[in-house]
């Protein structure tokens, strides 16, 4: 499975064709660059991912309430998963066409549309619901799922790397 | 494998002790052992370890930036730091030793391109830094951790030790993600006199690579 169902090709054509498609994709230096920015958002997003889900898991900071840590990790979370977009879709300008037939990006993409939805939906309903109304099975249930989601992306940001170009 | 030229500069203390072996040489070496052959060659093993070891990264480097960031007084100020030490601590200490093992297999795999990579050096010695500073830290500002445990905003010394954790942390990142580069490899010749010089290349007198 990859995104040319979507049969877009000339679309993603002249993404490659235009003045930052050619900017960014012509230079080694850029793509690494931009690589590593993305590989810095991925630790500082890792954390602030972990330090809830491991809360929810009653493996985190325990001295304080879900409700509160959810709150002083969101924005962390929230600036560390624009930096990921940004730097992503450069990346993405870098070698599009690659991607457009990439299985690893399209799932990749899936999991990331579930994971970020997933976060802004459900598990922030959990998250700041106030103590004691959530059980603790849904608690652990929610981390569980979040974490999976997000390793999801992971892995498939890694695949990435791995499948022919 | 050619003879060994004891040109390394950090080669040296091998020679004086007598042991005639440099650095270089011991890469060299270790290079032609069947472990290393294998795993660099293996088509699955080799890239489950970098994986291994890149997708750890969220578990050390995610938890212990959370630490710093507790240390800068910009999250979870309401958190004593000995709570936070104590709950995430485990994970930055597991965390660590996954990228330490899966790092030196790494290294294993590919000893000589890795000791004659100007990125791989430049990550050694941030990573060396790194110890330094958290050594400085721990027998210095955080000795006294008791008597500022509860303030949002801890003392001078401690923010700075985790500024510093946070920008050597992000050296080691960006460089270890530039390894896989070949842009100073030394076989890519010729290179300034600089890049030659800072990673260790062994240049033949015509001028070319060994």
């Amino acid at each position: 499975v990859n995104f040319s169902f979507l049969d877009a090709l000339p679309a993603i054509k002249a993404i490659a064709a235009s003045r930052l498609g050619e900017a960014v994709g012509g230079s080694a230096w850029a793509f690494a660059v931009i690589e590593s920015i993305h590989l810095l958002g991925l630790a500082v997003i890792g954390g602030a991912v972990l330090v809830v889900d491991l809360r929810l898991l009653g493996l985190g900071i325990r001295n304080q309430g879900v409700q509160e840590i959810a709150r002083e990790a969101w924005p962390w979370f929230a600036s560390s998963w624009t930096v990921m977009i940004v730097t992503g879709v450069l990346l993405f300008v870098c070698e599009p066409v690659k991607l457009y037939y990439s299985a690893a990006f399209f799932w990749k993409m899936v999991f990331l549309l579930l994971a970020t939805t997933f976060t802004v939906t459900i598990k922030r309903r959990v998250l700041l619901a106030e103590e004691g109304r959530v059980s603790p099975l849904l608690l652990k249930l929610v981390g569980l799922t979040s974490l999976a989601l997000w390793c999801g992306v992971g892995a498939g940001g890694r695949w990435i790397g791995f499948s022919a170009s | 494998v050619s003879t060994i030229a004891p040109s390394a500069p950090l080669g040296l203390w091998y020679d004086q002790a007598g042991l005639s072996m440099s650095l270089l040489g011991f890469c060299e070496w270790l290079a032609t052992t069947s472990g290393s052959i294998a795993l660099h060659e293996s088509v699955y093993m080799y890239p489950l370890v970098e994986s291994a070891h890149v997708l750890t990264l969220c578990v050390f480097l995610g938890t212990a930036i959370m630490v710093d960031l507790r240390l800068l007084g910009l999250v979870f100020v309401r958190v004593p730091m000995t709570e936070i030490r104590r709950r995430l601590g485990p994970w930055v200490a597991a965390g660590f030793i996954v990228m330490v093992i899966t790092g030196a297999l790494l290294f294993y795999a590919t000893p000589l391109r890795a000791y004659q990579s100007l990125w791989f050096r430049l990550k050694a010695l941030a990573l060396m830094l790194a110890g330094v500073n958290a050594l400085v830290f721990h027998t210095g500002i955080d000795r006294r951790v008791a008597e500022w445990d509860r303030q949002p905003t801890p003392p001078r010394a401690a923010r700075c030790a985790a500024a510093t954790s946070l920008l050597l942390w992000a050296v080691v990142v960006v460089a270890g993600r530039m390894i896989a580069y070949s842009w100073f490899d030394c076989d890519k010749q010729p290179q300034p006199h600089l890049v030659n010089m800072l990673a260790g290349c062994v240049i033949s007198p015509e001028g070319g690579p060994r």
